[in-house]
């Protein structure tokens, strides 16, 4: 059932109003007025997003709210329009984008309180908001695009939004680029899907007409487009091959980390496959590469985390290997589980950034963890805020994260994927030994902190540490809208999302419990270890980093990936394009090659230079003279 | 009513040109210049206005005897594929005469003024004319005063550039003169009657090898004027010498006269070859796409890298074209305009730069945002009209001719989207360089923000691109009914083709997409 709501509408034309005022008259009106509006237009789109999820909960499962606004393009017998749906799906994405967004515009209030760019800044960020839920509400593949498109310019402005440093610059254009290959994958599987299903008469790109004509893409074409996709999903979600610019994203303001780059953005990919769930589960082998690559991408960038210094560096690889979870999720065709954990998620890592801000805040720039130690005290409401973050992605009962990845592991292992159930399980260890590792590096033990900024450390002001209270009450409770089947109201949120995104029909019968008891252990495991290394024996990291050098070393700078992508691809294109296109071809070979023209108009030249008189009765004349002539010609020549 | 109404519109620029002849205060020029290019603009939005998009064929349409002797005729006509190109040159006229009067024009004024509506004539009239005879002389008329724009007001080697530019131009058009005195000598020899009359030539029955040759005469000249992969490289240096307006009106509109060639000319007259020809013009679109794309990020100058961007973005709409079906061809229409738009407002941009630093090269800025945020906000939105962004108006266009592509020949359309990677690296990396990093160059220091004229200048290009890139199915709709009538004459070609080279399997014949053949009808209105 679909009911018409034209007030969806509403949802995109808050942000909308707040991207032109503070663009137009931001500068004009001064910071109060755009601190009022740049959050404003958020809790005002929250509003009407609640309002509408509420009329969706109310209505029979399987129901959607749409608004159809104009047709958009249409040649030949392509045509698409622009027009939005609301389902159980795009619902729940909408109330994260709108509610965690809300809160993290908030906070920047605060945390870009000092700088003077502010109005450009909620520009940016309300347009951010403004493509996001076009992707989301989007209601035909076509128009997810735009959105798609949208926010990885968002990111790219964000990134370099302090533009003076070329480095941030440069690392702004290598998110656009990256993405932008992505993005072709994206239009290719696009054009896959539009020719398959044209050439059986059906142009359509509208996810409810594409469900139902599913079928006639036939498993060569579903899986054509399921990888094409994928490659997609690859860039925007930051996995294996394309997850390079995600860990450069994050010299970009904290905030930005927090909502771009952590709870929002980068689920994109999770999103479209979960939207697109119909077509992927036509495609196992599509699908199977989904999974894999995210649970290598979890394993991976975990392992990286490890080791990195910088505290927003955790985060980023960290960011990156959940987004892997997520993808195993999804890959093993549990769509509903995967979007359980980009909600979790999208609470637990949105506060661990904010919170990881509130340190950087403090502490004047500093995002070195050999320079922090000992701020549990200083900093109370960021260190109680953070270690409950930092519980939820550990996978502690009853924190969110402890349901939401217990059910991806649980679906990885019963879609028969037992080796990827693995790597998800060794994962979560290494993933509570990282994050206590920063939690105990950052809050614990001897202060590190350069003497003088030991006295300008300060707690954040209200404004910043409301939004991380109100993230850390979701990251604690945030997974109780699915516990266990038979308890109290059991697994009501993979109920509500199913009409959506497909049942999740597992090959192996399993037990969740004991699956749910190897994975503990896991977590339980690097807790401790952290707790060893990073609290008890603080000698031992060093130890270990010495006496394992190369791996260390390895680990530290990324398995040398940014390096060889350099040194394959980067440079041999510059090489060319310079030295052989350029100058080889364009300039030597093919000027030259026009070398009797060349002379000719060398002579021609002279001759020109002579008749330039500067006496426009001259021009005139030759002017004239050169009409007649042209018409003497052709009487002349037709004739004979 | 609509009498006239094309004839008013090529010649009232010529009338404006002569009347600024007799001007001599320079205000008065300016005004007098702009005034007259408001005139034939207005005009262009009355016949849009008044253009009925359910008819497929000219309207409008005027045809007097002019030499009935060779049976020459004054034929005009407008249909859904000049349309856009005629508005789209009124538009860009009047921009650059705004633009060029606020500073970047200090000598001899007048001069400049004439040609440039002498220019709009030409390109007004090549757009327009129905009859070859007539597309011939304006084909030919347009080339003077762009080649005195150049020469005149240009920068640098600007006489090399403007001699250049002609003499590349020059080749193709005598070989295409040849063919148009060919085919109406075959025509005279079926029908015994002399005629230039398109339609009238589009029914000249072929043999396979004169419709080879023929096709390849009136392919040169206008792959030339493109410019496609490889006689491209006298756009480079046309581009950088020329002065602003100039640039803009040659990118803008001048290379669109080859593309238009193609879609009148060249495919319509001889489908067959055409049909044929599909992998060659698509081989060369792709390489001048990622050409264009490599050698543009490499430029030093930022004019010639928009030039080199131009190859790029042109071998799109050659792609679009040679996909042979409505949505590559409405995308390659569309693409056009959007070149227009887009690359315009990039020289239109670079010309304000240079009118403040007097250099174009890219490593003598850096960190300009800090100092001109109004011009580098709309730097970033012509940039990512020029980059495809969806939402504005590249996209659609870039969009609908790889759709176009992959329906017809899928690996055509892998190899477009590195295109568009590439286009998003070099237009990016340039920005990076102009406008982010810090301020390198003291000069930079005190450079002033766009001027109300500039903004003014720049308003109506960023409004086009929001507005076709959101709203194009009014453009769109009216495009579309010409070229299904101009495809169904290649349609009945490829089946044609078909049948020959599989005579038995005659249920292949009927294309999927096919429309009514539209030939008895116009040979009906030829006569």
């Amino acid at each position: 059932m679909t009911v018409e709501f034209p007030a969806l509408a509403l949802i995109l034309l808050f942000p909308a109003f707040g991207v032109v005022f503070n663009l137009f008259l931001g500068p004009r009106y001064g910071r109060g007025a755009v601190n009022v509006v740049g959050p404003g237009v958020m809790f005002a789109a929250f509003g009407v997003a609640t309002w509408a999820f509420l009329t969706l909960l109310a209505m029979p499962p399987g129901g959607a709210l749409a608004v159809h606004l104009w047709g958009w393009i249409e040649a030949g017998k392509f045509h698409t329009e622009f027009g939005l749906r609301l389902d159980a799906l795009s619902g729940v994405m909408v109330m994260i984008v709108t509610g965690v967004g809300a809160l993290i515009h908030l906070y920047s209030v605060g945390y870009m309180a000092h700088d003077e760019d502010f109005a450009r800044f909620f520009t940016y960020m309300n347009l951010f908001a403004f493509s996001m839920l076009i992707l989301i509400l989007a209601n035909n593949l076509l128009m997810m695009f735009v959105g798609w498109e949208g926010v990885g310019l968002c990111s790219y402005l964000l990134i370099a939004f302090w533009y003076t440093n070329p480095q941030y610059a440069y690392n702004g254009r290598k998110a656009f680029v990256v993405n932008r290959i992505g993005d072709a994958g994206f239009l290719l599987g696009i054009f896959t899907i539009v020719a398959t299903l044209g050439a059986h008469g059906v142009w359509t790109l509208d996810f409810v007409e594409l469900r139902q004509h599913a079928a006639l893409l036939g498993g060569a074409a579903a899986t054509a487009a399921g990888f094409l996709l994928f490659i997609g999903a690859t860039g925007k979600s930051a996995q294996i091959p394309l997850y390079v610019w995600l860990p450069d994203a994050m010299v970009g303001p904290t905030p930005v980390s927090a909502l771009i780059h952590a709870a929002t953005m980068v689920t994109a990919g999770v999103y479209m496959i979960a939207r697109l769930g119909f077509i992927y589960t036509m495609a196992p082998s599509a699908l199977a590469l989904v999974a894999t690559i995210g649970a290598v991408t979890a394993l991976f960038a975990a392992t990286i985390a490890i080791v990195q210094p910088d505290i927003k560096k955790v985060l980023a690889y960290s960011t990156i290997s959940q987004l892997g979870y997520m993808f195993l999720g999804v890959g093993s065709g549990a769509y509903a589980s995967g979007i359980f954990h980009v909600m979790t998620h999208a609470f637990f890592k949105g506060l661990l950034f904010l919170c990881a801000g509130s340190v950087i805040h403090a502490l004047g720039g500093e995002q070195d963890m050999n320079k922090m130690g000992g701020l549990r005290r200083r900093l109370p409401i960021t260190f109680w805020t953070m270690f409950i973050a930092t519980l939820a992605i550990a996978a502690v009962p009853p924190f969110s994260g402890y349901f939401s990845k217990d059910l991806i592991l649980e679906a990885a292992y019963d879609s028969g994927h037992s080796w990827l159930w693995f790597l998800g399980v060794i994962t979560a260890g290494l993933t509570s030994f990282y994050m206590f590792r920063l939690i105990f590096m950052t809050f614990f033990g001897e202060s590190r902190v350069d003497s003088e900024k030991e006295h300008h450390l300060h707690e954040s002001p209200a404004v910043m540490t409301i939004p991380l209270i109100v993230l850390a009450i979701l990251a604690m409770v945030g997974g109780w809208v699915n516990l266990p089947e038979g308890l109290l109201w059991g697994n009501a949120f993979v109920r509500f999302l199913t009409p959506a995104v497909g049942a999740f029909k597992p090959i192996v019968e399993a037990s969740p419990s004991s699956l749910s008891l190897v994975a503990s252990i896991a977590s339980a495991l690097g807790i401790a270890l952290a707790y060893l290394f990073y609290l008890r024996l603080p000698g031992v990291p060093m130890l270990l980093a010495w006496r394992l050098q190369d791996l260390y070393n390895l680990l530290l700078n990324k398995y040398y990936i940014d390096q060889l992508y350099n040194f394959i691809v980067t440079r041999p294109l510059f090489w060319v394009s310079n030295n052989v296109l350029n100058r080889a071809i364009d300039s030597f070979a093919i000027d030259g090659a026009a070398d009797g023209a060349g002379l000719a108009v060398q002579t021609s030249g002279q001759i020109a230079r002579r008749a330039e008189t500067g006496n426009v009765q001259h021009y005139a004349f030759v002017y004239l003279l050169g009409a007649l002539g042209i018409v003497a010609y052709y009487v002349f020549l037709v004739r004979g | 009513m609509n009498g006239g109404m094309l004839t008013a519109l090529i010649f009232l620029p010529l009338i404006g040109a002569l009347f600024i002849l007799m001007q001599s205060e320079e205000r008065a020029i300016w005004n007098s210049a702009f005034i007259f290019s408001l005139l034939p603009l207005a005009l262009s939005f009355y016949v849009l206005a008044e253009f009925n998009p359910q008819v497929a064929d000219y309207q409008f349409a005027e045809q007097y005897d002019w030499i009935p002797a060779f049976g020459i005729t004054y034929h005009v006509g407008i249909d859904g594929i000049s349309l856009f190109l005629v508005l789209l040159t009124t538009i860009l006229i009047t921009l650059s005469i705004l633009y060029s009067g606020g500073g970047d024009i200090e000598e001899r004024p007048r001069e400049f003024c004439f040609f440039m509506l002498v220019l709009e004539t030409g390109l007004l009239g090549a757009l327009l004319s129905v009859d070859l005879f007539l597309f011939y002389i304006f084909w030919e008329v347009m080339l003077i005063p762009m080649y005195f724009l150049i020469g005149i007001w240009g920068h640098g080697r600007k006489i090399y550039a403007a001699v250049k530019f002609v003499l590349f131009t020059m080749v193709g058009s005598l070989l295409m003169l040849v063919a148009i005195l060919y085919l109406v000598y075959s025509a005279h020899v079926h029908f015994n009657r002399t005629s230039f009359d398109l339609p009238l030539l589009y029914q000249v029955p072929l043999t396979v090898t004169e419709g080879r040759w023929l096709f390849a005469a009136f392919a040169l000249a206008f792959a030339i004027k493109v410019p496609m992969w490889p006689v491209h490289t006298w756009l480079a240096d046309a581009h950088t010498n020329a002065p602003t307006a100039g640039s803009v009106i040659l990118a803008g509109v001048m290379l669109k006269m080859g593309t238009y060639g193609f879609l009148r000319f060249a495919i319509p007259l001889f489908p067959t070859v055409a049909v044929e020809a599909i992998p060659l013009f698509m081989a060369l679109a792709i390489i001048g796409i990622i050409y264009g794309a490599l050698v543009a990020m490499m430029q030093p100058d930022l004019k010639r890298l928009i030039a080199y961007s131009s190859v790029s973005h042109l071998g799109f709409v050659m792609l679009g074209i040679f996909a042979l079906n409505p949505e590559g061809i409405d995308g390659a229409i569309y693409q056009m305009l959007n070149h227009g738009v887009s690359t315009g407002g990039l020289f239109l941009l670079v010309g304000m730069l240079y009118m403040r630093r007097h250099t174009r090269e890219i490593s003598e800025f850096g960190g300009l945002w800090k100092r001109v945020p109004v011009y580098a906000a709309i730097f970033m939105v012509v940039m990512l009209s020029s980059i495809g962004l969806p939402g504005l108006n590249g996209f659609i266009g870039e969009f609908l001719i790889m759709l176009g592509a992959f329906l017809r020949i899928r690996l055509a359309a892998v190899f477009a989207v590195v295109g568009v990677i590439l286009g998003a690296l070099y237009m990016l990396w340039t920005y990076e360089r102009v406008m982010f990093g810090p301020i390198t160059r003291a000069v930079n220091e005190t450079i002033g923000d766009l001027s109300g004229r500039e903004i003014a200048v720049m308003a109506p290009v960023i409004a086009l691109m929001l507005f076709m890139g959101l709203f194009p199915r009014p453009l769109i709709s009216r495009i579309e009914p010409s070229v299904t009538a101009m495809l169904a004459r290649v349609n009945v070609a490829q089946a044609r083709l078909e049948l020959e080279r599989q005579p038995n399997r005659l249920a292949a014949l009927l294309p999927a997409r096919h429309t009514p053949n539209r030939e008895p009808e116009m040979a009906a209105a030829a006569r």
